[in-house]
């Protein structure tokens, strides 16, 4: 067995070339955030937040699939665990970058304006919930569930390459078991909190599931554009076979049709019910170009990657699969584009200031890149201690 | 035996190991009817005997893709056709309530689809009666026997031949033609 140790290390001239990158999209991404503070600092915001909660929510879909996978035992996937768990420890760069949204509160959230609360039964009602303090001490809360939840998983998986006790594989799944609703309440909550508390007046019981589900199927998305990177390299290509591609494009296909169904259903309800209280997010989202932008995501975040990758053959392509997974990863950045933006721009796309969320969304992205490159080279690029890894390695579909 | 049908030749395998061999050179031998018979599920045995992936997924899209027309095409006639009837002010055909039913109509005719085409059309089940069972050793494949059967229909079968090319198997056991 070749479980020799370093064998799987990544090659470092690999890392080497991909780190410049990664630093150079963060610079500039973080030059252009800045330039964007000063020219428009309420877009600016908007815009920032809606790049944070969508790195945010890939290291959420990452955690939930450790978690997954630790709790169930899973033998297939243990030898692309590790860039999962890897994805994972975003949160440790990402919870300190929450700070910027600190000082937009005001700009974002009609609820710290006190002389509206006071004008407003609605949100004076909500008020015991939506104040500053409570807020900050929220989102504290969610981000120290998350740091920790990824910290333990992550320790546990690298001791284990060192000391192979099996012990430490127990240990991933009985912290997964509580772990995994720790997970997705904090998430609900802070989905609630950071984004549906923009439109305070207006409430949707599906919004928590709704923002985890997309969050779930980014994660497989860059899951299999990492691992497609390491393949193009000749890293792992013989490890991470096409029957594991085969299954990380089922679970996105499925968490894909579970957003559209849990998209469906809060839209269907809404439509159906047709209360005023309720019908605000759409009808904000229907003028103008939000228009176009909501029937794009209609048919790019569900109709057409449904059809494309409902054939077994798509989803173990060399090609199809992974562009598929960079459109998921672009689309799912529309979701929340059309989530946040709308707010700041009712009357349509500000085209103009468009710059400003790819500025910000550079600035993350790269920041998290970079920070997961430096990760990746520091321990084996697969668990190869794990008691599973010849399961995981030998492992086919049906 | 000579007035009879015969419908193949069979050989009795004691292992899964020796019928996964067995099924290899039976198919590079160049017979393209022939099954093998297992107590239980025996893993690559599909790539062994060269079987093709199924055809039913295709079949199973059309039923698909039928019932969500049928779907369509009963709530629009009978809703903003046939009998229109305003109901709670929504408009006599939208595809937002129109959906929930376009998928259950989907889903239903997919798993008729998928259920009847494996039966009727596909895997040949239910089977009453198989001719293999004429030779005794064909009790034991629920037990302990692993079978190749050569069928008489395969273009190359020759009674003679087949029987010695299933004798030289590795682990050949039991090598008979069975009537039809």
């Amino acid at each position: 067995m070749a479980n020799t140790h370093g064998s799987f290390q990544i090659k470092s001239e690999v890392v080497n070339r991909a780190k410049p990158i990664a630093a150079g999209v963060a610079i500039l991404g973080w030059v252009g955030a800045i330039i964007a503070y000063f020219s428009n600092h309420d877009q600016f915001f908007s815009s920032y937040l809606f790049s944070y909660f969508y790195w945010i929510s890939l290291s959420l879909g990452a955690t939930f699939f450790v978690m997954i996978q630790r709790q169930t035992q899973a033998e297939w996937s243990v030898v692309v665990r590790r860039l999962a768990e890897t994805v994972m420890t975003h949160f440790w760069v990402l919870a300190p970058l929450f700070i910027p949204i600190l000082f937009g509160l005001h700009s974002l959230y009609e609820w710290t304006h006190t002389e509206v609360v006071a004008k407003d039964e609605l949100l004076k009602g909500k008020s015991g919930y939506l104040n500053v303090t409570f807020f900050v001490i929220r989102a504290v809360i969610f981000l120290a569930i998350w740091c920790f939840l990824s910290w333990k998983l992550y320790s546990y998986s690298v001791k284990q390459d060192t000391n192979g006790d099996p012990k430490e594989t127990k240990r991933a799944a009985w912290l997964s078991a509580p772990g995994i609703p720790l997970l997705i309440i904090s998430a609900s909550f802070a989905a609630i909190d950071w984004l549906m508390s923009l439109q305070p007046h207006w409430y949707s019981t599906m919004w928590g599931v709704y923002i985890f589900a997309g969050g779930g199927v980014t994660f497989m998305a860059l899951l299999i554009l990492i691992c497609s990177w390491l393949r193009s390299n000749g890293i792992l290509d013989e490890v991470i076979t096409v029957e594991h591609y085969h299954d990380m494009g089922k679970l996105m296909f499925a968490f894909n049709v579970f957003w559209a169904y849990v998209s469906f259903s809060q839209y269907f309800l809404i439509w159906y019910a047709n209360l005023p209280e309720e019908t605000g997010f759409f009808i904000d989202r229907q003028v103008g170009s939000w228009l176009g932008v909501s029937l794009l995501l209609a048919i790019g975040h569900f109709i057409a990657p449904f059809i494309i990758l409902l054939a077994r053959g798509a989803k173990r392509h060399r090609l199809i699969l992974p562009v598929m997974a960079g459109w998921m990863l672009f689309i799912h950045a529309v979701d929340h584009f059309w989530i946040v933006m709308p707010i700041r721009n009712p009357n349509g796309v500000a085209w103009g200031q468009l710059w400003m969320n790819i500025a910000t969304w550079a600035a993350l992205g790269g920041t998290c890149a970079f920070f997961f490159l430096i990760r990746l080279s520091k321990h084996s690029l697969i668990p190869v201690q794990d008691p599973f890894l010849e399961e995981s390695m030998e492992f086919e579909n049906a | 035996m000579a007035e009879n049908k015969i419908y193949g030749a069979i050989a009795a395998f004691k292992s899964d190991t020796e019928i996964l061999e067995a099924a290899r050179k039976v198919r590079l031998a160049g017979y393209s009817k022939f099954d093998c018979h297992t107590p239980f599920p025996v893993h690559h045995l599909d790539q062994a005997m060269g079987m093709k992936r199924s055809k039913l997924p295709y079949f199973i899209i059309c039923c698909t893709i039928a019932g969500f027309t049928l779907g369509l095409l009963l709530q629009w006639w009978t809703g903003a056709v046939d009998y229109k009837l305003v109901i709670g002010g929504k408009p006599l055909f939208a595809l937002e309530f129109a959906t929930p039913i376009l998928f259950e109509c989907s889903i239903l005719l997919t798993a008729f689809g998928a259920v009847f085409g494996m039966l009727g059309l596909f895997n040949g089940l239910p089977t009453f009666y198989h001719p293999i069972f004429n030779a005794e050793i064909s009790k034991r494949i629920t037990n302990d026997r692993f079978l190749v059967s050569i069928e008489a229909k395969d273009p190359q079968f020759d009674a003679t031949k087949t029987t010695e090319f299933l004798q030289s198997l590795h682990g050949a056991e039991e090598v008979q033609l069975v009537e039809a």
